[in-house]
C-alpha cells in the first residue's frame, strides 16, 4: 500500500510538532526539584490516603469516603483533569484551598480536608505540592464530596465553624527551640497533621487545643496520647524509638496497627530519617498533663479471671511476663497503648484482630487473630483489665458493657 | 482454547519451599516472576489462628490443609503384576495444598544428609566391593557433593533460624552435637530446643550404652529470631501441633514465616492461587519450554508464556507434569532405559512402643514440638560397618515424640481389649507413662529397578489427564535394615527403664494406608549423565535447558534423614546456578 505512506508520515510530523509545542508551553512548570519536593510533601501529608480510592489504580482521582462524626464526605479528584479535577484551577486557588479551606467557587471546604493544619505550610511548599499534582495522570472522575445529612450539608455553617476553630496562618518558628525541633513542629502540626487523629475534639469536631495530642477515638480506634506523658504517652520511648516506629512501624516494644499502620506504610516509612528524628524531637518536647498517678484498683476476681484467660489465649505470643518478642509480638508491659484511658483500640484488637505494619525495614507484618467468637464480653473485659494492671501497668478497668458496646460497633463497621 | 497472557521472565509451578525460595532469589536478580499455585492462599493469622489451630479432628483427621483426592490423586500397586487402583483417602503420605506447600504442615526437622550419602554408590562399592549391593538396587551418586551444598544448607538453616547443636564446625568435632555430620561452616543460628523428660531420659540411656546423643535440629525455634531477610519468627511454645498443622505462633519455619513477607512486597513478583498447571508447553523442537498452561478456579484455561520454567511442585506432581508434557523419556522398568519416573523412593519407618511404670514415670507427652527430641546417628547411612549385616543404608534412632494429641497418640499394651472399660482404663494408665514415637527409626529407602512412577493407563484426573501410578514395594535390604534399627531402639527403651517394649519393625508389603512420612523422592532425579537422570547437577532438564525441576523429585535415592534441609539446599544451589551462570548465558549448564 504505497499510497498510505505519505499520509502516515505527515501524521507523524504533526504529532512530533504538537508534542514539541506542548513542551514549550509547559517548560517553566517542569522544574524537577520543585516537583520532586512536592511529591515528597504529598507523602508527608499522605494526600493519597483520602484522595485515592483503594484498589482503583487511579492516584489522586478521589472518591474515597472520609468518615466524620457528622457523616461521610467523599474526597474530591485532585488530578489535573480540567473538568472533574483541579486542572483548571490557578495556583492561588489551589493554595487557598490547601491552606485556607476556601474552594474555587469561594465556598468553604469541610474540615475533613485538614486545611486547619495545612495552613502552617509555607507558600513555597504549597506551590511544590501543586507542581507535583500537575504531573500526575489526569483522570476524568466526577465526585460529589458532600454526602452529609442536613444540616451539615449546608456549607454556610462552616463560616461560623472556621471563626470558632480555625486559625489561619503559616507556621512561625520558635526562636527558643532548635532547628530540628522547629522542623518537627512544622511537619507534625502542619502537613503530617498528627493532631487530626491524636488531638481530642469538641462536640463540633474542632480541636481541643489545650489538650493537643492527648488522644482521640475515631473510626473504631483510639489514636493514643503521643505527648511525652508516661505511661500513657511517649514518655517511655526515646526519640530514636519514636523515629524507628515511624520508619518501620515497629520498635523494640511496639507495633503500629490499624489506622497508624496505614499512616506508617503510606507516609512516615517513606519520610527522610532527618524529618522523622525532627518529629520525634518535637513529640518528646510536647507539653503534657500531670496526672494524678493514683493506682487503678481493679476487682481481684476480675484480675484472677483475666490472668487465667491471658495464660490460655495470650501468653503463647505475648509471653508470660507480658514482654512479647521484640519486633514481632508487642510488649504489653509498659505499653502506652495498653494503658490509654480509653480502651477502644484494645477492644478493637482483641475482638477483631489486627495486622501490624509491613515495611521495607520491618517486613514481617505479623497479625493477631480475632477473639470475638471465643471470648464473651465479660472475658474480654477481664483479660483487658488484667493486662492494663499486670506487670506494673496501671489503667482503669474495662467493663463488660464497654466490651459489648465495642463488639456491636465493630460488627456495624464495614471496613 | 487457552487465553494467552503477557510473557514473564520466569514461571514457577507450585509455591511451597522451593517455589518461594527460587522466586525470592530470581526477583532479587531482577527477573519478573509469576508462581502458579494449585491450592489457596494461606496466611498465619487469617488461616491458622491460635484460637483454632490446635484442632486435631479438623487438621489431623479431616486433612484440612491437604490435597483432596477429588481434585487429584494417584494410583497404587505393589508390583507390575497387579492392577493399580486410585488412592481415595491419602494415608501413607500427605500431599500439601496451597501456599507454603509441605513447608506449612511439616514437623520442621531440618537435617543435612551425610557427605557419603551424595556419593553413595561409589562409597559403598569402594568400601564393600562391587558385588555387595543387591543386583536390582539402582542407587546412584548425585552429581553434587556435600561440599557443593554446604553453603546452601547454611543459607536454608539461616533462613529458617534452625535450632540445633553443631557436631562439626569446619572439621572440629564438638560435644553435644552429631559427631557424624559433615563439617558445617558455622553453628546453627539458634541453640537447640529444650527437651522434655522422655527425650532427656533417652539421651541418658543412649550415653550409658556408649552412643553420642544429640538434639534434633529443629525449625520450631528455641528463641525469637530475625532471618537475613529481616523477617522475624517467634519462640516455640511446645504446643505439640506441628505436622499436619500450620503454626499459629510464627514459630515454625515455613515460607510464610521466612520468605513470603519480603517476596510479596516486590513489584516484580506475582502469585496466582487456586490455579492448577496442566502442562508445560514446549516448542516444535521439543528442546525449549515456552511457558505453562493452567486452569483457574472458574475453569478458565490460561497460557502463561515464560522464558524460564521452574517446576517446584510436590515430587509426584513434578514427575507427572514432565510425563504429561512429553519432556524426557519415560522410564521403562523392563529395559531400565528412560529417565522420567525412575528411582522412586519413600522412607523406611519403624518404631517400638515402650510402656513404663506409671507410678515412676510421667512423660507429659503433650509438651512437645514437631522436631523436639534426642537422637543418635551411629546407625545412619554408612556410619557403621555393614559388611556382616546383609544390608546397606540406615537411619537415625531417636526419642523424637512430637505430640500427646489425644486422638492419635494413644497406646495400650498388647492384650488389652480394643474397646470398652478395660481399654479406657489401660489408656488412662498408660497415656502419661508410655513412649510412642512414630518416627523413632527414620531410615533410608534405596532405589530399585522395579520401584517407579508412570502414567496410569486407566484412571484420569478431572481434566482427563492420566493419574500418576506408583509401583512400590519394600525390598529385603530395607526390611533387614528396619529390623536391625528397631532392635537397637528397643534396647535403648529397655535401658531407659521400660517395663514392656513392643517392637514394630517395617515389614512388606508396602502399605499405602499406613503413614510413613510424606518423604516421597525421586522420579526426576539429578545425576551425572543424561541416560540415567532427568536433570543435571544444577537441576536443569537435560532435554529442555530452560526448564529446571526442583525438589525431592531430584533425589536419586532417599537417605536416613528428613529431606527438607536437602530440598532447601538444592533450591538455593539451583538458584545460584541460574543467577550466576544461566542468566548470563542461557543454555545447558552441563554438556553431556
Amino acid at each position: 500500500m504505497p499510497s498510505a505512506r505519505p499520509a502516515l508520515a505527515a501524521a507523524s510530523v504533526w504529532l512530533l510538532m504538537s508534542a514539541a509545542s506542548a513542551l514549550a508551553d509547559n517548560i517553566d512548570k517542569q522544574e524537577f526539584e520543585q516537583i520532586q519536593h512536592g511529591r515528597y510533601l504529598t507523602i508527608v501529608g499522605d494526600c493519597a490516603a483520602c484522595h485515592t480510592l483503594p484498589g482503583s489504580g487511579h492516584n489522586f482521582a478521589g472518591g474515597r469516603a472520609i468518615e466524620t462524626p457528622f457523616g461521610q464526605i467523599l474526597a474530591p479528584n485532585i488530578t489535573p483533569d480540567s473538568e472533574t479535577g483541579i486542572g483548571a484551577w490557578t495556583d492561588d486557588e489551589f493554595v487557598n484551598a490547601l491552606t485556607k479551606g476556601t474552594g474555587r467557587d469561594g465556598k468553604r471546604l469541610y474540615p475533613a480536608m485538614p486545611y486547619t493544619y495545612y495552613t502552617k505550610l509555607t507558600h513555597d511548599d504549597a506551590l511544590a505540592i501543586r507542581a507535583y499534582l500537575n504531573t500526575v495522570a489526569a483522570v476524568r472522575h466526577p465526585v460529589n464530596p458532600n454526602q452529609l445529612p442536613f444540616p451539615f450539608n449546608i456549607r454556610a455553617s462552616l463560616i461560623g465553624w472556621d471563626t470558632l476553630f480555625f486559625t489561619p496562618g503559616a507556621f512561625k518558628p520558635d526562636p527558643n527551640k532548635s532547628a530540628e525541633w522547629n522542623r518537627g513542629a512544622y511537619l507534625a502540626e502542619g502537613l503530617a497533621h498528627c493532631n487530626a487523629c491524636h488531638t481530642p475534639k469538641n462536640f463540633l469536631g474542632g480541636d481541643k487545643t489545650s489538650e493537643s495530642l492527648r488522644g482521640y477515638a475515631l473510626q473504631g480506634w483510639f489514636a493514643p496520647d503521643i505527648t511525652n506523658n508516661s505511661p500513657r504517652g511517649l514518655g517511655g520511648w526515646s526519640a530514636d524509638e519514636i523515629a524507628a516506629y515511624l520508619k518501620t512501624g515497629h520498635n523494640s516494644s511496639s507495633a503500629a496497627t490499624g489506622l497508624m499502620a496505614e499512616a506508617v506504610e503510606r507516609s512516615t516509612s517513606q519520610m527522610t530519617d532527618a524529618d522523622l528524628k525532627a518529629i520525634a524531637a518535637y513529640l518528646k518536647d510536647t507539653p503534657t498533663q500531670n496526672e494524678n498517678a493514683g493506682a487503678a484498683k481493679p476487682d481481684q476476681a476480675t484480675m484472677k479471671l483475666g490472668a487465667a484467660i491471658y495464660a490460655d489465649e495470650c501468653s503463647g505470643c505475648h509471653t508470660a511476663n507480658g514482654q512479647g518478642a521484640s519486633g514481632l509480638f508487642p510488649s504489653l508491659k509498659g505499653s502506652p497503648v495498653v494503658q490509654q484511658t480509653d480502651p477502644t483500640s484494645l477492644l478493637h484488637v482483641v475482638l477483631r484482630g489486627a495486622r501490624s505494619a509491613a515495611t521495607d525495614g520491618a517486613p514481617t507484618g505479623a497479625a493477631m487473630p480475632q477473639f470475638a467468637w471465643i471470648l464473651n464480653d465479660a472475658q474480654v473485659a477481664a483479660v483487658l483489665t488484667y493486662i492494663r494492671n499486670a506487670w506494673g501497668n496501671n489503667a482503669p478497668a474495662v467493663g463488660a458493657g464497654e466490651a459489648g458496646a465495642a463488639r456491636h460497633a465493630l460488627v456495624e463497621r464495614n471496613d | 482454547m487457552a487465553r494467552k497472557l503477557p510473557r514473564k521472565d520466569v514461571a514457577i509451578v507450585g509455591f511451597g519451599w522451593t517455589g518461594s525460595i527460587l522466586a525470592h532469589e530470581l526477583t532479587d536478580a531482577g527477573l519478573d516472576v509469576v508462581a502458579i499455585e494449585r491450592g489457596p492462599w494461606r496466611d498465619t493469622a487469617s488461616d491458622l489462628s491460635i484460637t483454632y489451630a490446635q484442632d486435631e479432628w479438623r487438621y489431623r483427621l479431616q486433612h484440612e490443609l491437604f490435597l483432596r483426592p477429588a481434585q487429584t490423586t494417584v494410583t497404587f500397586r505393589n508390583n507390575a503384576s497387579q492392577t493399580a487402583l486410585p488412592v481415595r483417602n491419602f494415608g501413607a503420605f500427605m500431599l500439601g495444598n496451597g501456599v507454603g506447600g509441605g513447608g506449612l504442615h511439616w514437623n520442621a526437622e531440618t537435617f543435612r544428609f551425610l557427605p557419603s550419602d551424595f556419593v553413595v554408590r561409589s562409597h559403598l562399592t569402594e568400601r564393600y566391593g562391587a558385588d555387595f549391593l543387591p543386583a536390582d538396587m539402582t542407587i546412584q551418586d548425585w552429581g553434587v557433593t556435600y561440599d557443593d551444598l554446604e553453603p546452601h544448607y547454611d543459607q536454608f538453616e539461616y533462613l529458617c533460624g534452625t535450632s540445633g547443636t553443631a557436631g562439626n564446625i569446619k572439621g572440629v568435632v564438638h560435644d553435644g552435637g552429631n559427631p557424624f555430620e559433615g563439617p558445617r561452616s558455622r553453628p546453627y543460628p539458634t541453640p537447640a530446643q529444650k527437651q522434655g523428660y522422655g527425650h532427656t531420659l533417652f539421651a541418658d540411656a543412649a550415653k550409658q550404652l556408649g552412643y553420642k546423643p544429640f538434639p534434633q535440629p529443629s525449625g520450631n525455634l528455641s528463641q525469637a529470631y530475625a532471618n537475613p531477610l529481616g523477617v522475624k519468627l517467634g519462640q516455640c511454645t511446645f504446643c505439640g501441633f506441628c505436622e499436619w498443622f500450620g503454626c499459629a505462633n510464627y514459630s515454625k519455619a515455613s515460607p510464610q514465616t521466612t520468605v513470603l513477607p519480603v517476596l510479596t512486597r516486590k513489584s516484580n513478583f506475582e502469585v496466582r492461587t487456586e490455579s492448577e498447571v496442566t502442562r508445560i508447553n514446549v516448542d516444535r523442537s521439543g528442546k525449549r519450554a515456552t511457558g505453562l498452561t493452567y486452569v483457574d478456579s472458574s475453569g478458565t484455561e490460561w497460557e502463561q508464556p515464560a522464558d524460564l520454567v521452574l517446576v517446584c511442585a510436590f515430587q509426584l506432581f513434578n514427575v507427572q507434569l514432565l510425563l504429561l508434557s512429553g519432556i524426557g523419556t519415560p522410564y521403562d522398568p523392563q529395559t531400565g532405559q528412560g529417565q522420567i519416573g525412575r528411582n522412586f523412593t519413600h522412607q523406611t519407618m519403624s518404631t517400638a512402643t515402650g510402656f513404663f511404670d506409671k507410678n515412676k514415670y510421667n512423660f507429659n507427652p503433650f509438651i512437645a514440638s514437631g522436631s523436639i527430641g534426642m537422637m543418635i546417628d551411629e546407625f545412619n547411612g554408612d556410619n557403621f560397618d555393614h559388611s556382616k549385616l546383609g544390608f546397606v543404608g540406615g537411619g537415625y534412632i531417636g526419642q523424637v515424640r512430637t505430640n500427646g494429641r489425644p486422638l492419635e497418640s494413644m497406646a495400650v499394651p498388647p492384650g488389652t481389649p480394643a474397646w470398652g472399660a478395660k481399654w479406657k482404663a489401660a489408656l488412662r494408665d498408660n497415656y502419661l507413662s508410655s513412649i510412642i514415637c512414630g518416627g523413632a527409626c527414620h531410615a533410608s529407602f534405596y532405589s530399585y529397578r522395579d520401584v517407579y512412577l508412570d502414567l496410569d493407563p486407566v484412571y484420569k484426573d478431572r481434566f482427563g489427564r492420566p493419574l500418576m501410578r506408583m509401583t512400590i514395594d519394600l525390598h529385603d535390604n530395607e526390611i533387614k535394615m528396619s529390623a536391625f534399627l528397631t532392635d537397637k531402639y528397643a534396647e535403648i527403651l529397655q535401658q531407659m527403664g521400660a517395663s514392656q517394649v513392643v517392637k514394630q519393625p517395617r515389614r512388606g508389603p508396602y502399605d499405602v494406608t499406613d503413614y510413613q512420612t510424606s518423604h516421597l523422592c525421586g522420579g526426576a532425579i539429578m545425576g551425572e549423565k543424561p541416560d540415567s537422570s532427568a536433570v543435571n547437577r544444577y537441576l536443569q532438564s537435560w532435554d529442555v535447558p530452560n526448564l529446571f525441576v526442583i525438589g525431592a523429585s531430584a533425589f536419586p535415592q532417599n537417605a536416613g534423614y528428613n529431606p527438607t534441609g536437602t530440598v532447601g539446599a538444592l533450591a538455593f544451589w539451583a538458584a545460584k546456578a541460574i543467577r550466576t551462570q544461566y542468566i548470563k548465558n542461557p543454555g545447558p549448564l552441563v554438556h553431556a
